[in-house]
């Protein structure tokens, strides 16, 4: 198990995390439909999840992927909630847009 | 700990009581919780308990849980009305009470783990809160800012908690201090990870250039939800910045201190600035709270052994004015429909003892003596002083004199200018809160050391 994933090195599992953790960062910030924020914040988290199973394997450490169960229970609470929110938001504007929450200034 | 198993136990109570039908019992019953929390952690001082490496509670623990559990004491006695109004009240006991459990694991972690999961369990329920006015479109706003803000802001952090294990191969926060004192050279990537982290905490802790969701969501959610973020929620995580920073991170400072520098003097020039523009009280208290955390971060960033003393008092200070605060906005919010300045005009006539309280409370957060805030300012610019951060110490004076001008339009208002000439009512339990409040303040800016002696 270890070694299929030391077969690539390590570099470029960081390189590939930074990469989907960018596209998430920017798909954050530019994008306009609730809906595709949460997953560009879900693509930041499991970035970070490739980048600890990387880092375990290659330390021979369990340390690491008992995280990525943490990050993955937590992250599952956090969308329970986000989608709720977004339900109730979508209740009252009748759209999934976030420029329509614009009540409040930034 | 016994605390934290306690306060646990309330919440999961609390969700029961909807079905064994034990609704009116369940406000006496957090109280009395709360207090018996109180009295066993304090029990607790000076035994130095380590659990599973997970947790500590050292003297810096026991102390900042004995000001989150009095702070929520003060907060539930001012938000009998938030949970009378809701029709399902039980649950929001219980997300409030699971919030206090993630701060007082964000104040005692000695692991990453434990961190991220005392941040999350603690953001996750106010999520929920910011957002229980269902219908209401702000409320809504405030809600959804916060979670995409919040979550955003936990994928910095677990990047750089990441970045950190891959340097050092450990979360817990000794063996990560023993793997750099050790090493010959530091591997990069555990730079970028500090970095990160550094980000990460202040989206939490609101300092500028990460603050600008703060105002939209204290506006928008109710003001007693706004209460509790500006107080509990800013005192937890400003104590876990501070147990990462300044015991974890201390040996690699160069990397993260000018950054830092930057940061504080951007949140208290930005803070308190941008507060002199605002209309809404609220916001206003907003931004304010956005200036605090900058004078926070000062402490933080002179890391020195007066800092942990200053911020516990700090944090004392500032939220149990913010408490007496946010109470009386709400309570003229609600009676007048608006939270603007100019609902103030002529209280001081018509309510002497709301004005009084107000007053104390804002000279407190604006720091004049002989209010607690005075002391809280004074001890924290003397540690950044002693830290050699003499630029900083000018620029945080100048911020305060801002802050001085903004806070007495408030008590211009109330003295001075002319209003409607009906009195605003206010329950008995509100009146004794604020006039225990006002002592209180006055007592700490009296005694200061008996608060500053603890750590």
């Amino acid at each position: 198990m270890n070694s299929a994933i030391q077969v690539i090195p390590l570099e470029w599992y960081l390189l590939l995390s930074t990469v989907l953790f960018t596209i998430g960062v920017l798909g954050v910030l530019f994008r306009r439909n609730a809906i595709i924020i949460f997953m560009s914040i879900e693509l930041m988290l499991n970035a970070v999840n490739l980048l600890l199973v990387a880092f375990s394997s290659f330390l021979s450490d369990s340390k690491g992927q008992v995280f990525v169960f943490f990050i993955m229970a937590v992250a599952a609470a956090e969308v329970a909630v986000g989608l709720a929110i977004l339900m109730m938001v979508y209740r009252n504007t009748k759209s999934s847009d976030i420029n329509t929450l614009n009540k409040l200034k930034w | 700990m016994k605390a934290l198993i306690l306060l646990s136990s309330l919440g999961v109570i609390s969700l029961l009581a909807e079905i064994f039908s034990f609704k009116k019992l369940l406000y006496p019953l957090v109280l009395l919780g709360l207090t018996v929390a109180f009295v066993l952690n304090i029990g607790e001082w000076n035994t130095n308990v380590t659990y599973f490496k997970m947790m500590q509670f050292d003297n810096y623990a026991v102390a900042f849980t004995s000001v989150i559990i009095v702070v929520a004491f003060l907060w539930f006695l001012m938000a009998e009305g938030f949970f009378k109004d809701e029709t399902n009240q039980t649950d929001h006991y219980s997300l409030v009470l699971f919030a206090l459990v993630g701060a007082v694991l964000m104040v005692s972690y000695t692991n990453m783990t434990m961190l991220f999961l005392g941040i999350e369990i603690l953001s996750i329920p106010m999520y929920i809160l910011a957002g229980s006015k269902k219908g209401d479109i702000q409320s809504n706003e405030a809600a959804f800012k916060y979670l995409i803000m919040g979550a955003f802001a936990t994928g910095f952090l677990l990047f750089g908690i990441t970045l950190i294990y891959g340097a050092t191969g450990s979360f817990s926060l000794e063996e990560i201090k023993n793997a750099i004192a050790t090493s010959v050279s530091i591997p990069a990537i555990f730079y970028v990870g500090v970095l990160l982290m550094l980000v990460g905490m202040s989206f939490k802790v609101s300092a500028a250039p990460f603050h600008f969701w703060a105002p939209d969501v204290y506006q928008g959610a109710p003001t007693m939800i706004t209460a509790f973020m500006a107080t509990i929620v800013k005192t937890a995580a400003m104590a876990a910045f501070v147990r990462l920073f300044d015991t974890t991170f201390l040996r690699v400072e160069g990397s993260w201190v000018n950054v830092l520098w930057v940061m504080t003097a951007l949140t208290l020039l930005t803070g308190n600035i941008t507060a002199v523009f605002q209309t809404s009280t609220k916001r206003m208290l907003a931004y304010s709270s956005v200036a605090h955390a900058g004078y926070m971060l000062l402490a933080l960033l002179s890391a020195n052994s007066y800092s942990s003393p200053s911020i516990l008092f700090y944090t004392l200070a500032y939220s149990i004015g913010s408490i007496a605060t946010f109470c009386i906005i709400s309570i003229i919010a609600n009676a007048k429909g608006d939270d603007g300045i100019h609902s103030f005009n002529g209280l001081a006539k018509t309510n002497p003892l709301l004005a009084g309280v107000m007053t104390i409370a804002l000279l407190s957060l604006a720091g004049i003596p002989p209010t607690a805030g005075f002391f809280a300012k004074y001890f924290i610019f003397t540690s950044v002083f002693v830290a050699g951060h003499v630029g900083l110490v000018l620029i945080a004076i100048v911020a305060s004199l801002i802050g001085v001008y903004y806070y007495f339009r408030i008590i211009i208002a109330m003295y001075f200018k002319e209003g409607n000439h009906e009195e605003v009512p206010v329950d008995m339990n509100h009146k004794l809160l604020l006039i225990v409040i006002a002592f209180a303040i006055v007592a700490l800016g009296l005694f200061p050391d008996s608060v500053i002696r603890l750590l």
